[in-house]
């Protein structure tokens, strides 16, 4: 009896599949995967990346996206670069994909560890994710300016900004700033995880972070973080309330506030290097209808996310451009590894 | 009370059920730890109302929680980096024949800690939730200098093997990536070493293999066979506990502050067995078998493990790789971690509150219920079970990343435990040094990174001072003990 229940319900799948194929063999022979599709994330659990990864795995599971399953690995180690090297040691390999952040420029750039994104095949651009300057709520400064100003006009490394990791993203947007403060430092204090660096924000152990929106949100809806500027070229386009009284639209862009820093980190999918045109459109087409899902838009919210979607030839001419952003930014403080 | 009306709705209660033996199944498993069992099943619950999710996550924990204990008893093999603790005393016990004595130790005095922990969050979450606040770097290193400290003088042997051991700890947690410079040390160019010695492949290797090569040295005999297999042991066992009530306090008040602040269940774990070890009349006897340092460490890794809970709902910080998961669970079914938390989502919180009631009442009645079981693998012959140890050993080893690598790893470090356990070097500094050095050391950079290099941060002000010099005391305790002796023989001559 239990065989049978059992059995039904998949034969029929299996006569819908192979209904399915026959149907669609005419018009085209497209690639599906195979065997279950791992996709790393070069990233700790609880992280952005993490959460994004997981999201998109339980869309793909409760839309039933894809017949195969998604097997979601974190491959942390060296600050992603386990996870890289994991997906270049594959090559052509059509069943291994990852999920990716600054890391994919800022950690072969600052450890050397051997390699580049031309080593995969970029699939899509799914978000960009912003920083936001945050004070907490009880400290003086209103606008990006004030505080720039004290920083200005304080001691040398007087003012802490805490972040997450060394020679990634939050310690680039902090040496780009110090452009901006006559010769001024900040001391920048290294946490683990961004969470982890609001709450510090909220206890005052430090005076400012760069926190993604996702990060800090909780805190600012409590009344105890304060944003000043927003790392975007235009303001963000969520209008609906957050406190009770700002949505993440009323965070005037930094340079608004006369403070000219832009910096947002890629969330794109990339897969393995040298897979096939079909192989690489199969992905694309996948990611496209996660991205179609109202979870996923209210996902995004959340996160007050930059909803630039890129694939193709487009998003491999950003990669290319955000690199060169990258060498560049760390090049100038000197964050770049040492060749001997 | 709304809470409980929540969670005892039939599909509610049965997702319990089915997370508390899924989460003690992950916590026998070295290697499937608490946080991996969760994500893996993360993505399964999209489908749920997020209150039946989080019931059922979080009794996965409690399961973890609740297993993590048996393997170490039973074959000295931690399922959990917070049950290493366990083992020093646990597997003695089970050695002598008391395995269903030290099970149920360790599963009752996992419940008292954790009860302790629920009642605090029920009634002092916010006012928690403003101390925890109050950590920063100096602070953490503190609590890290304290553990330490109240763990010298562990090892019985030669204190230049304790230093030794714990200089090795400390030489293996600092290879991979260094978070305060960004740099990469000591992994020689090796893709294999950029993630750093991975404490459970260490420990189960230390421990496990290491112990099952002196067992087959030792020709196969196991003499764990006499325990009893009936229910009277669990009796039995309980009217010896409550003597044991000022260990018990103590380690509830060390897991929820470690849990709190986040310090994390190992930690605690450590620095409870550590005190228990010191304040304890039968000190000197901890490390054969004495059942106080089987509720020591339990009772704070719990009350510490679900203590995590409370800065992930108030804050938003994980408390512990297994909180971080779950964070990231509550913002995908479209809950905001954080101050608001308690007063926009009512009865997902107190749904989640009473579900750490009913989820631990309910776990430890399952627990306990197997003791006999348990038990019972015991008597399976040695050379059928070393085998399948080996075999559970690896596969933990490869399933904490995936690696082939960490399998060989733990093989090598299954061999230098052995030879460690020949020329008697003990283990434990070894392991301490390894889950807190990373941790003790960022924590010490950071703080003079804001400092300036000034030493005076950890004494900038009452908290830190205090707990700074609490670990001062404790680290030179056998010295104060000796002039006070002194003293007091000096008077009456």
């Amino acid at each position: 009896m239990m065989l049978k229940h059992l059995l039904a319900p998949r034969s029929l799948l299996l006569g819908a599949a192979v209904l399915a194929a026959l149907a669609a063999a005419p018009v085209q022979a497209a690639w599906e995967p195979t065997r279950p599709v791992t996709l790393l994330i070069p990233a700790g659990t609880g992280g952005g990346a993490d959460q994004m990864a997981r999201f998109i795995d339980g869309i793909v599971k409760k839309h039933n996206l894809m017949k195969q399953n998604l097997i979601v690995v974190n491959k942390a180690g060296g600050a992603g670069a386990e996870g890289f090297l994991d997906i270049k040691s594959t090559p052509r390999d059509p069943h291994k994909i990852i999920i990716t952040l600054s890391n994919l420029f800022t950690t072969p750039l600052a450890t050397g560890t051997p390699f580049n994104w031309k080593d995969l095949t970029p699939v899509a651009m799914l978000a960009l994710d912003q920083f936001v300057l945050w004070v907490n709520a009880e400290a003086p400064y209103k606008t990006a300016q004030d505080y720039l100003n004290a920083v200005k006009g304080g001691s040398d490394r007087q003012f802490k900004m805490g972040g997450t990791g060394s020679k990634q993203e939050d310690q680039i947007i902090t040496v780009a700033l110090e452009r901006l403060t006559g010769g001024k430092k900040f001391t920048y204090v290294p946490f683990a995880g961004g969470g982890a660096v609001a709450v510090q924000l909220v206890g005052k152990h430090v005076d400012s972070t760069v926190n993604n929106p996702i990060e800090a949100v909780a805190q600012w809806r409590a009344g105890a973080l304060r944003p000043l500027c927003l790392f975007d070229g235009k303001r963000s386009i969520y209008t609906a309330k957050v406190t009770s009284d700002m949505a993440w639209s009323d965070i005037p862009t930094c340079k608004e506030s006369g403070v000219n820093v832009e910096y947002q980190m890629l969330r794109g999918i990339f897969a393995a290097g040298g897979i096939t045109k079909d192989q690489t459109d199969f992905y694309v087409d996948l990611l496209t209808k996660v991205m179609q899902t109202p979870d996923w838009r209210t996902f995004m919210e959340q996160g007050a996310f930059n909803q630039t979607i890129m694939t193709g030839a487009e998003y491999r001419k950003w990669v290319e451009g955000a690199e060169k952003l990258h060498y560049d930014l760390m090049k100038e403080a000197d964050f770049l590894a040492k060749t001997n | 009370m709304g809470g409980f009306a929540v969670v005892l709705n039939p599909f509610n209660l049965l997702l319990m059920l089915i997370g508390i033996l899924l989460g003690v199944i992950i916590g026998v498993l070295p290697g499937l730890g608490g946080a991996n069992g969760v994500a893996i099943l993360l993505p399964l619950t999209f489908t749920m109302p997020p209150t039946s999710a989080i019931i059922m996550l979080s009794c996965i924990y409690w399961g973890a929680l609740f297993g993590g204990a048996i393997t170490s008893i039973l074959f000295n093999i931690p399922g959990e980096p917070w049950s290493v603790a366990t083992t020093f005393d646990g597997h003695p016990m089970a050695k002598q024949g008391r395995a269903d004595e030290a099970l149920t130790a360790a599963f009752t005095s996992s419940f008292v800690g954790a009860l302790v922990a629920v009642i605090l969050i029920t009634f002092l979450a916010p006012l928690v939730a403003k101390f925890a606040l109050k950590f920063g770097p100096p602070e953490f290193f503190a609590v890290q200098f304290l553990t330490f400290a109240s763990f010298i003088g562990m090892g019985r042997g030669s204190p230049f093997k304790t230093l030794a051991s714990m200089c090795l700890g400390f030489a293996l947690a600092s290879v991979g990536l260094d978070t305060v410079t960004g740099q990469l040390r000591m992994t020689f160019g090796t893709a294999e070493l950029l993630t750093g010695f991975k404490f459970l492949t260490a420990v189960i290797g230390l421990f496990g293999i290491g112990e099952i090569l002196a067992s087959m040295e030792s020709g196969l005999a196991f003499a764990g066979t006499q325990a009893k297999l009936n229910m009277k042991a669990v009796l039995q066992t309980w009217k010896k506990l409550p003597q044991y009530w000022a260990t018990s306090l103590r380690s509830c008040l060390i897991g929820c502050w470690m849990g709190i602040t986040p310090g994390g269940a190992t930690p605690a774990s450590f620095m409870s067995y550590g005190l228990a070890k010191r304040f304890s009349k039968r000190g000197d006897n901890f490390g054969k078998g004495e059942i106080e340092g089987v509720i020591a460490p339990e009772t704070a890794a719990h009350a510490a493990g679900t203590s995590a809970l409370l800065p992930m709902i108030t804050l938003g910080i994980p408390g512990s790789p297994t909180a971080a998961v779950l964070l990231g669970g509550l913002l995908i079914w479209g809950l905001q971690p954080g101050p608001l938390l308690f007063i926009e989502q009512k009865d997902f919180v107190w749904g989640l509150i009473a579900s750490m009631y009913l989820g631990n009442i309910a776990g430890l009645v399952i627990v306990l219920t197997c003791v006999p079981l348990f038990a019972a693998i015991l008597r399976v012959p040695f050379s059928a079970i070393a085998p399948a140890i080996m075999v559970i050993c690896a596969v933990g080893a490869y399933t904490i990343n995936n690696a082939m690598f960490d399998v060989w790893m733990m093989g090598m470090f299954g061999i230098i435990g052995y030879v460690f356990n020949k020329l008697s070097y003990p283990l434990p500094p070894l392991v301490l040094a390894l889950v807190l050095g990373d941790m003790a050391e960022s924590s010490f950079r950071q703080s003079m990174l804001m400092s300036q290099g000034d030493l005076s941060i950890f004494w900038a002000n009452g908290l830190v001072g205090t707990i700074f010099g609490l670990g001062m005391i404790l680290l030179f305790w056998p010295v104060i003990q000796w002039v006070i002796s002194k003293a007091l023989t000096a008077k009456p001559a």
